[in-house]
């Protein structure tokens, strides 16, 4: 059964210190090309029977994401995008 | 009669167990409330404790937030209950929307952990009466995701309606405004990053300061009831 794929990133006026430490580590991999790093979090949803995307978008709006802070997207996964978990 | 206050105790809480020994210090009979379990038992207050409800799963205070005994607390606290989140219970009362703005990553990423000078900045709410305004109290401080923020609109609207309750002399986590701590529009329920009930005896805390956080909800209580 294809997934939903959730992506929540931070706003962008929201400080991503994470991105920021990481972003600040690349020059010791010898990378110094790099403008900006942001960090945010991918959940792949699989419902029992068909893919609900308006049921997803209330998912992620009301625990997902903090829309004080954070902004998301919904889709379904492509073909061969997920892998399932190892049992 | 001695006022009763709640605290809550959610998987993962650490601190329930200082803010009912802070409640019973400052007067008032602790009750001990559970997650799971709607009822509030008849309390007249509820604190909302810290540590790291859900493991911080998803985001803090994320999944707290649909507790069956936060459904009951967030009706209350429309009502008028008195309600303090101290540090993940700031947290959970965010997330839950009883208080606005959201507290994020500290900006250095480190976990912050030190006696902090705060400043009193409003005493007209249930749980600051005890204080003056412009008092400075010492309180420790112990987390790494305490960063205070919210769009400007909303900073300025809580700076407009005195609805800071203290700030960081100092800031240990990058919070805008240097805000730890902030109150609803009725000034009932109050969000505060320190630890006010790690601050009530000589023995363990750096002052006694945190005693009136408590001794303020009951003097609260008291004017209300009359």
């Amino acid at each position: 059964m294809p997934r939903v794929v959730v992506d929540v990133m931070l706003k962008p006026e929201i400080l991503d210190p994470q991105g920021q430490a990481v972003a600040n580590a690349l020059p010791r991999l010898g990378v110094t090309d790099v403008a900006s790093v942001r960090i945010g979090r991918r959940i792949e949803i699989e419902f029992a029977g068909e893919p609900d995307l308006n049921q997803t978008r209330e998912i992620a709006d009301k625990l997902l994401a903090n829309p004080v802070i954070e902004d998301f997207t919904i889709r379904l996964a492509e073909d061969g995008e997920t892998v399932d978990a190892q049992p | 009669m001695t006022a009763r206050v709640g605290v809550v105790t959610f998987p993962g809480s650490l601190d329930d167990g200082d803010a009912a020994r802070a409640v019973r210090l400052a007067g008032a009979e602790p009750v001990r409330l559970w997650h799971a379990d709607p009822q509030l038992h008849g309390v007249d207050a509820v604190v909302l404790p810290g540590g790291f409800s859900h493991g911080d799963y998803l985001r803090c205070g994320a999944i707290a937030r649909f507790a069956a005994v936060m459904e009951t607390i967030v009706d209350a606290a429309r009502a008028g209950l008195p309600v303090l989140g101290i540090c993940n219970g700031f947290q959970i009362l965010c997330e839950a929307h009883l208080l606005p703005g959201a507290l994020t990553r500290n900006q250095h990423l480190h976990f912050r952990n030190r006696d902090q000078v705060l400043r009193i900045e409003s005493a007209g709410t249930a749980w600051t009466n005890a204080f003056q305004p412009g008092q400075e109290v010492l309180i420790p401080v112990k987390n790494g995701e305490g960063c205070y923020v919210a769009d400007d609109a909303t900073l300025d609207q809580l700076e407009a309606e005195g609805r800071v309750v203290a700030r960081y002399v100092g800031n240990p986590n990058g919070s805008q405004r240097d805000i730890a701590a902030i109150t609803n529009s009725a000034g009932n329920v109050v969000g505060i990053m320190p630890h006010p009930e790690h601050a009530v005896e000589e023995l363990t805390g750096p002052s006694l300061d945190g005693l009136g956080f408590f001794t303020s909800a009951l003097k609260h209580l008291v004017e209300t009831a009359a």
